[in-house]
């Protein structure tokens, strides 16, 4: 520390009134008796913390990650057909390196994202497979970006990304010549992401549905949207997914079964369409009316003025809170391993309890908590992105 | 004008009745518009200027009487209306552009996707009218950076898209700060000058003299009197009107 100042006063003369760290230290820690005493109450829990990271850092075994990095991954998805879940990801890493090259904005973002996981993963003591294969996904960025660099092909992009969700639905579930693999058997981060994203890509038509329901002028629409958002917010999203394992089988008839995972979807749809529908209608309500006006005078329909001048206004300053309602509704996923089902969170709880790792409860839990932190920080650096990109709050 | 006259009225009025709840907002307005012509609409506020004008183009529907606009009558029937829109172009105190949108597509918006227009047709003519208003530089920019006058006539330019046979102007130069008041009002004479069917409900004097075809003065939901804009400045009938001249012209 004093080393330091020695070097940095050298180098730049501090002001005259700037009287070296022990001026500092004196007057910002030690003025009076009382500071003092808390300066040095603070170092002592400072020292404590330290203490407990750096005691947790050196005695940790990470083998109860390690040896269980495809349960984490992948729950118990056969391990002859992981190639698919490989397969999965590296289309996306493909399309986000293009799209990269293509867009900047949020893909670039992402695409840091995964390519700063890929040369972490590729790095850290995990199965020398699994760490050729990260290496190989950080390169699949960078053929993806020059490929879209070099290419410019825009329009094959967004059919390429439009065609890779059914794609890879059909890899990762199975249909024809690929033998199914019932969502029973998925676990893992696989599981927690097939649920957010398929309860966000639904969950959102829905709430913005809702939300014009609500504001419609046909008494019996508008009734029954209220209806329907006042009801899924008034109860925990627990029951609303008890509900949905326990209840729908009951509604179906007998030869119609629903996987259980699907259930959860749903579940998780039912549930944030709610509270997106209640984030879009603030969206809509601060539109001005003289918006509508304008669209109608110019001989716009009332579906059109909705489509091309309240939705796409709305929708830009909601972005905020929507992003809020997909993060929850990611770390939400959780909630599944009390209906049984082994997601992230689940597959922890399950790794914890092996005798052979007993008593490593905590690597578990800061790895996934490392996981579920990056995802969030990802969706909410993306959120801040996409709002930069399409100007919100400056037009 | 005077041997075809009967069918060559575009707007015709007769007894228009509008409620606000229990505010009785007109009461009884007829009036009959020649194609070509510019009438200047004026009174104090709240006289119902305003809320004739949007009856006009049903952004408020009236509760008693008819209002005819080019043959066609206006009614519940929302084909009836959507085809009365698109024979009507309106501009607004606030402007009401889209921020969302550039210049250029603020213009094209209507004519693609209410006329069908191709978007290099659409184009076409927002550039050409973006021209008449004098400000083709700006066709890129979004709503947001440009000056209320350059606001106002993109307005101007994106009601002319749709290709109107009337203009409606609902207090244009209200909102705007004095030196930008000209520059939207040479655009307002240029298109009189073309033979465009124009209301105007304004307080700009100076336009109403040197512009106007005939001037109608409201007060309380009426048409208190109407006449040339000689007429009106030189000789009011009505006490009322003479009183409000005399409140505006200092």
């Amino acid at each position: 520390m004093a080393t330091q100042s020695q070097i940095s006063s050298d180098i730049l003369k501090p002001p005259a009134t700037q009287v070296g760290v022990v001026g500092w230290l004196r007057r910002n820690l030690f003025s009076t008796w009382y500071n003092a005493l808390l300066t040095l109450l603070a170092l002592y829990v400072i020292y404590l913390i330290t203490k407990s990271i750096f005691d947790f850092v050196t005695t940790a075994n990470w083998g109860v990650v390690t040896n269980n990095l495809s349960l984490f991954m992948v729950g118990r998805y056969p391990a002859d057909q992981v190639w698919r879940v490989k397969t999965s990801v590296s289309i996306f890493v493909f399309l986000i390196g293009a799209s990269w090259a293509m867009w900047r904005g949020v893909a670039q973002s992402v695409a840091i994202l995964l390519a700063a996981i890929f040369t972490a993963a590729a790095i850290l003591p995990f199965a020398t497979n699994d760490r050729l294969w990260m290496a190989g996904n950080l390169a699949l960025v960078g053929v993806g970006f020059s490929v879209g660099y070099f290419t410019r092909a825009r329009r094959v992009l967004v059919s390429a990304w439009l065609l890779s969700l059914p794609v890879i639905a059909i890899l990762l579930y199975g249909v024809g010549a690929l033998p199914q693999v019932s969502t029973n058997l998925w676990g893992g981060l696989l599981l927690t992401l097939a649920l957010a994203l398929v309860s966000s890509v639904a969950s959102f038509p829905l709430g913005v549905l809702l939300a014009v329901g609500r504001q419609s002028t046909y008494p019996a629409l508008r009734a029954f949207c209220v209806g329907y958002i006042e009801l899924i917010r008034g109860v925990p999203l627990i029951t609303v997914i008890f509900m949905m394992q326990i209840m729908l089988p009951l509604f179906l008839p007998s030869e119609i079964t629903v996987e259980r995972v699907m259930r959860a979807m749903a579940g998780f749809t039912i549930f944030t369409a709610a509270y997106i529908a209640e984030v879009v209608r603030g969206g809509l309500q601060a539109i001005p009316r003289g918006q509508i006006e304008a669209a109608h005078a110019l001989g716009l329909n009332s579906i059109l003025t909705l489509l091309l001048i309240i939705l796409p206004q709305a929708l830009r300053i909601t972005i905020p809170a929507l992003m809020g309602q997909f993060i929850s509704l990611f770390k939400d996923t959780s909630l599944v391993a009390i209906v049984g089902l082994l997601d992230l969170a689940g597959i922890a709880t399950a790794a914890a309890n092996q005798p052979e790792f007993l008593g490593r409860q905590a690597e578990v839990y800061v790895f996934i908590a490392l996981i579920y932190f990056v995802f969030a920080y990802g969706i909410s650096h993306s959120s801040r992105r996409l709002e930069r990109s399409l100007g919100v709050g400056e037009r | 004008m005077s041997e075809s006259e009967s069918n060559n009225k575009i707007i015709i009025a007769r007894d228009v009745h509008k409620w606000f709840g229990h505010f009785h907002a007109l009461r009884g307005v007829s009036l009959d518009v020649q194609r070509g012509e510019v009438v200047v609409i004026f009174g104090p506020s709240g006289s119902g200027k305003s809320t004739f004008l949007r009856t006009l183009n049903r952004l408020e529907d009236h509760d008693r009487g008819d209002i005819i606009i080019d043959g066609i009558e206006l009614t519940n029937d929302i084909r009836n209306i959507e085809a009365i829109r698109m024979e009507i172009g309106m501009v607004f105190q606030s402007f009401n552009l889209f921020p969302h949108l550039t210049v250029l597509q603020n213009i094209t918006l209507a004519p693609t996707w209410v006329r069908k227009w191709s978007r290099q047709q659409a184009e076409a003519k927002a550039m050409e009218l973006l021209e008449r208003v004098g400000i083709p530089e700006q066709a890129r920019k979004f709503p947001a950076q440009l000056s209320g006058g350059q606001q106002q006539r993109v307005a101007i330019a994106r009601a002319l898209a749709m290709q109107p046979r009337i203009m409606l102007f609902d207090e244009p130069t209200s909102a705007l700060d004095p030196e930008m008041i000209k520059e939207v009002l040479d655009v307002m004479t240029d298109l009189a000058e073309s033979g465009m069917t124009m209301l105007v409900v304004t307080h700009e004097m100076g336009f109403a003299r040197g512009v106007a075809h005939r001037m109608v003065f409201f007060d309380e939901g009426k048409i208190v009197e109407e006449g040339t804009p000689k007429q009106i400045f030189q000789n009011p009938q009505q006490e009322r009107t003479q009183l409000f001249l005399s409140q505006i012209l200092h």
